[in-house]
């Protein structure tokens, strides 16, 4: 059957679609979970292909042989309760047939109990962060597609618009569960190859799990419509073998604590404005771009444009107050938790001197820091 | 069947009308613009309904080009991502609310008075209203993609908080017009309920009512039931916008999964308004074009309204992934799998009616075929989806686009293309270019499946809804669907210049253009007269 319908497939497409590697339906994954689903899947599809066979059969078979054309003449039946018992019972008793397989497979997948790890999935737009709870880890994970590619100044790469700067890094062989919310509108955190979609919603938490089977980099992207970027902000998934994880869980939380030494020393270091324009473009293309442009016009009625910008040209205070704690009621986030004090420093800076805004203002680590104290 | 009885009777709509005169039971009507701005004629009505449906099909289409166009390739090339998201929403709006549902109320405005023997609809002055309310919904729409910060750009299913704290300024306009298209609906829902409870022939009995007036009873109901809880849903996401409410607001102890639970509420039941008159159109084309009764006349009006009632309990099936306890996602998915046996009932009917019958294939048949095979592809897609774990892998794919274009496409559309070129010599008095007729539907059936069969893998394959922008692996297939999706829509164009030509001139249609049709419809001349009976006709 699955040799039939890829068959009808390749009569029915140009030889192109051969030469890619798109498959061509569901993958198994690699999770128990989502073989089991792919299996489910595949069962409805074999049942429902042979009732089309059956029905549009005897259609078929009708319009070929009950032409008026060959002389066919109509015969006079109609209303018979028997037939329609007959046909209303039969579809009853194969949909209970589908259901049986479908409910244990559910209650399989909601099981979220004795998880071994627990990472929270935290959607924003358009970046996933992930915290793994009690290890002191956690970290953004951003679209790293350039955005040459996007507006095709570049060739695109192998992985375009499916690839992170920082993957989600799992164990494989142990039961994961993850706690899925959003920081502002509804998000749907979606990896195929575990067969998890789960709803990311804002003051809520949902919980899902996985156990994966094989070490990878899995792939995925957010599901549900989430506002100008839903496009461009994937998920990926790194599994690997328990030992690995364990080292690579260590040197993150090396590196967090390092992290927060570097920033203290960075509180004391005064940069230049050069040196604060190179760092500060870098992480204003990064985080804000993709609302507020790397023009810096924004899109009008929607982002507000930073060049002559009353708050970005204006009150230095006023301009960290927002770029530190967002504003509330709109997509503006607190990069507080993003970006840390020598970034901030460094994108206030390059927005007040950028585009013409020239001000002149230059802002250290350390004036983030003294922000609101 | 029946005939038409010479008593003296008053026309139902006779105290209604001002100019009111017997001339040979026709009006004058007003000519010029008045004609059209001020009739209360069933029939102006319904033809004023189709054209804005056609018209608001081709603008839908055209937003559909756009995505299709910037889809062509991987990479962004023609809009921003902003731009993109406000053609998928409005694309939706215009298509369900502007297209689909005028053209089932144009419909049912043409055909309801004829089929059930009355000589207009039982209340004209509302007709009027409730059409012309529609043209201005859809001017406040369609101008607020003008406005600065666009038009909206969440979904047409505008989950909050998207569309609350995160919309353009332009939201209040949306809501606007969704008030005025949810006021018209109900107008015209109201006339068909009143029309044909009250105003059928004598000796009409319920199981006698052609099934087109049935399905559009039902569908009545429904809409009546499901039109004000949109409205409310829309009113909430207003105040949670501009007045500071919480509805939707987790922080304002709010839920923005309540928001979907509501407006699913509408949008189930939604759907089902925008198939089931199709069911009564394919009843009326099979028996037709197969010379032979309908199978099971009483258990397809069993079906209709069992579908109709199962349509209030199946809403969350569209939310699976919000995170619902696993009784409500058993409870959800049973039911949803239930409605495949009245609608399975339904499909079998009508196959059993073309069996051994004497089949000819012009072009209303060749729609209604289609339709068949085609709204039960997406009958499968659907049942797949019921499926809870597997609508996890499903869910918010191509596969859904791919099932919603089936059931709405090849389902709702198609029917009401085989409805015009059914209806159409009683409408114009002329016979449609059968030739142009079989070339419409021959490119619109070859291309609406290279659009939409395709994306049935692109969704299995991981391709998300609603992205400007995709993985290169989803390339090849989706420049396939952007070719289908061209072509389909200059398809579009052969059915203009069809009805066009028709309403210009033609052969003389005979009252009965259909060798098996049956009908009140086909009693009165072709093209039937202004007011369709005066007298009522006599069933026996």
């Amino acid at each position: 059957m699955k040799q039939l319908w890829c068959g009808a497939l390749a009569l029915l497409m140009t030889p192109a679609i051969l030469a890619t590697e798109m498959p061509l339906n569901m993958t198994e994954g690699v999770t128990d979970i989502s073989s089991r689903v792919y299996h489910l899947h595949m069962t409805i599809l074999y049942i429902c292909c042979a009732i089309g066979l059956v029905v549009f059969g005897i259609m078929f078979y009708s319009m070929i042989y009950h032409r008026k054309s060959k002389g066919a003449v109509a015969a006079n039946f109609h209303e018979s309760t028997k037939v329609e018992i007959l046909w209303t019972i039969i579809p009853f008793v194969i949909l209970i047939g589908m259901a049986i397989p479908a409910t244990t497979t559910l209650i399989a997948m909601e099981d979220t109990n004795d998880a071994a790890l627990t990472i929270k999935v935290t959607g924003s737009q358009w970046k996933w962060h992930y915290s793994y709870f009690d290890q002191g880890v956690e970290f953004y994970s951003l679209l790293s597609t350039p955005r040459d590619q996007i507006e095709g100044d570049a060739p695109k790469g192998e992985y375009y618009l499916l690839e992170v700067d920082r993957p989600l890094v799992v164990p494989i062989g142990r039961k994961v569960r993850f706690l899925v919310t959003s920081d502002d509108v509804i998000h749907s955190w979606w990896v195929p190859a575990f067969a998890i979609k789960k709803d990311a919603n804002p003051g809520f938490i949902n919980e899902t799990w996985t156990h994966i089977d094989k070490p990878g980099i899995y792939r995925g992207q957010c599901a549900e419509l989430c506002g100008k970027d839903h496009g461009f902000m994937p998920i990926v998934v790194e599994a690997l073998p328990e030992a690995e994880f364990e080292a690579w869980l260590a040197s993150q939380q090396q590196q967090a604590s390092l992290d927060v030494l570097e920033a203290e020393a960075s509180l004391a270091v005064t940069l230049e404005i050069e040196e604060l324009m190179l760092q500060g473009e870098q992480v204003y293309l990064t985080y804000c771009a993709a609302c507020h442009q790397p023009n810096g016009m924004g899109l009008p009625g929607a982002f507000p444009a930073m060049k002559d910008s009353p708050i970005v040209t204006g009150d230095i205070s006023a301009h960290l107050e927002m770029v530190i704690n967002g504003k509330p009621g709109t997509a503006m986030q607190a990069f507080n938790k993003q970006l840390t004090p020598q970034e901030i420093a460094a994108v206030v800076t390059y927005e007040r001197n950028a585009w013409g805004n020239d001000t002149g203002d230059i802002i250290q680590a350390i004036d983030v820091n003294q922000h609101g104290q | 069947m029946n005939t038409l009885t010479q008593e003296n009777q008053v026309s139902m709509d006779g105290s209604l009308q001002d100019d009111h005169n017997h001339d040979d039971g026709h009006h004058a009507p007003p000519s010029g613009i008045m004609r059209w701005l001020l009739t209360t004629n069933h029939k102006d009505i319904g033809t004023l309904y189709l054209w804005f449906s056609f018209i608001m099909f081709l603008t839908g289409g055209l937003m559909a080009m756009v995505i299709r166009a910037e889809l062509f390739q991987p990479g962004l090339q023609l809009v921003d991502p902003n731009f993109f998201n406000q053609m998928t929403t409005v694309h939706g709006l215009v298509m369900v609310f502007g297209a689909v549902m005028p053209a089932f109320t144009g419909l049912a405005n043409w055909m309801i008075p004829m089929m059930i023997g009355a000589p207009d609809m039982a209340l004209p002055r509302m007709n009027n209203w409730s059409f012309w309310i529609l043209p201005f919904a859809f001017i406040i729409l369609l101008s607020s993609l003008f406005m600065e910060g666009g038009g909206p750009n969440f979904g047409w299913t505008f989950y909050a908080p998207l569309s609350t704290e995160y919309s353009p300024d332009s939201t209040a306009l949306f809501v606007f017009s969704i008030h005025i298209m949810g006021i018209s609906s109900i107008m015209g829902a109201i006339n068909v309920i009143v029309t044909v409870i009250n105003m059928r022939a004598p000796g009409m009995t319920w199981m006698k009512l052609p099934l087109f007036a049935w399905t559009w009873l039902i569908t009545a109901f429904l809409l009546i039931a499901v039109m004000p809880v949109l409205a409310g849903a829309v009113t909430m996401v207003l105040t949670d916008k501009y007045f500071g409410t919480s509805f939707f607001e987790a922080a304002g102890g709010g839920d923005p999964v309540m928001f979907q639970h509501i407006f699913w509420f509408f949008g189930h039941p939604e759907v089902y308004i925008m198939i089931l008159p199709s069911f009564g159109i394919m009843s009326a084309i099979i028996p037709t074009f197969s010379r032979k009764k309908l199978f099971g006349y009483s258990s397809m009006v069993y079906a209709t309204a069992s579908i109709a009632i199962l349509s209030f309990l199946v809403w969350a099936h569209h939310m699976f992934t919000t995170g619902m306890p696993v009784f409500a996602e058993l409870f959800f998915m049973y039911c949803t799998m239930l409605i495949s046996v009245p609608t399975g009932v339904k499909i079998f009917n009508w196959v059993a009616t073309m069996w051994k019958g004497s089949l000819t294939f012009e072009t209303p048949m060749l729609f209604a075929i289609s339709f068949l095979v085609l709204f039960t592809i997406g009958g499968f897609s659907g049942l797949m989806l019921a499926i809870t774990p597997a609508d996890f892998q499903y869910h918010d794919t191509y596969f859904v686009v791919a099932h919603f274009h089936y059931v709405l496409v090849t389902g709702a559309i198609f029917t009401i293309m085989a409805a015009v070129y059914y209806w159409i010599p009683k409408w114009t008095g002329h016979m449609y270019n059968e030739r142009l007729g079989k070339l419409h539907f021959w490119c619109s059936v070859i291309s609406v499946n290279i659009l939409f069969f395709p994306m049935h893998f692109l969704g299995l394959a991981g391709m998300p809804r609603r992205i400007p922008d995709y993985a290169i692996q989803f390339a090849d297939v989706n420049q396939i669907v952007s070719i289908g999706g061209f072509a389909f829509g200059l398809s579009q164009l052969i059915f203009l210049v069809v009805v066009i030509k028709c309403i210009r001139g033609g052969e003389k249609a005979p009252a009965k253009p259909w060798e098996g049709a049956e009908g009140l419809e086909w009693e009165i001349p072709s093209p039937a007269p202004y007011h369709s009976f005066t007298t009522p006709p006599v069933i026996k």
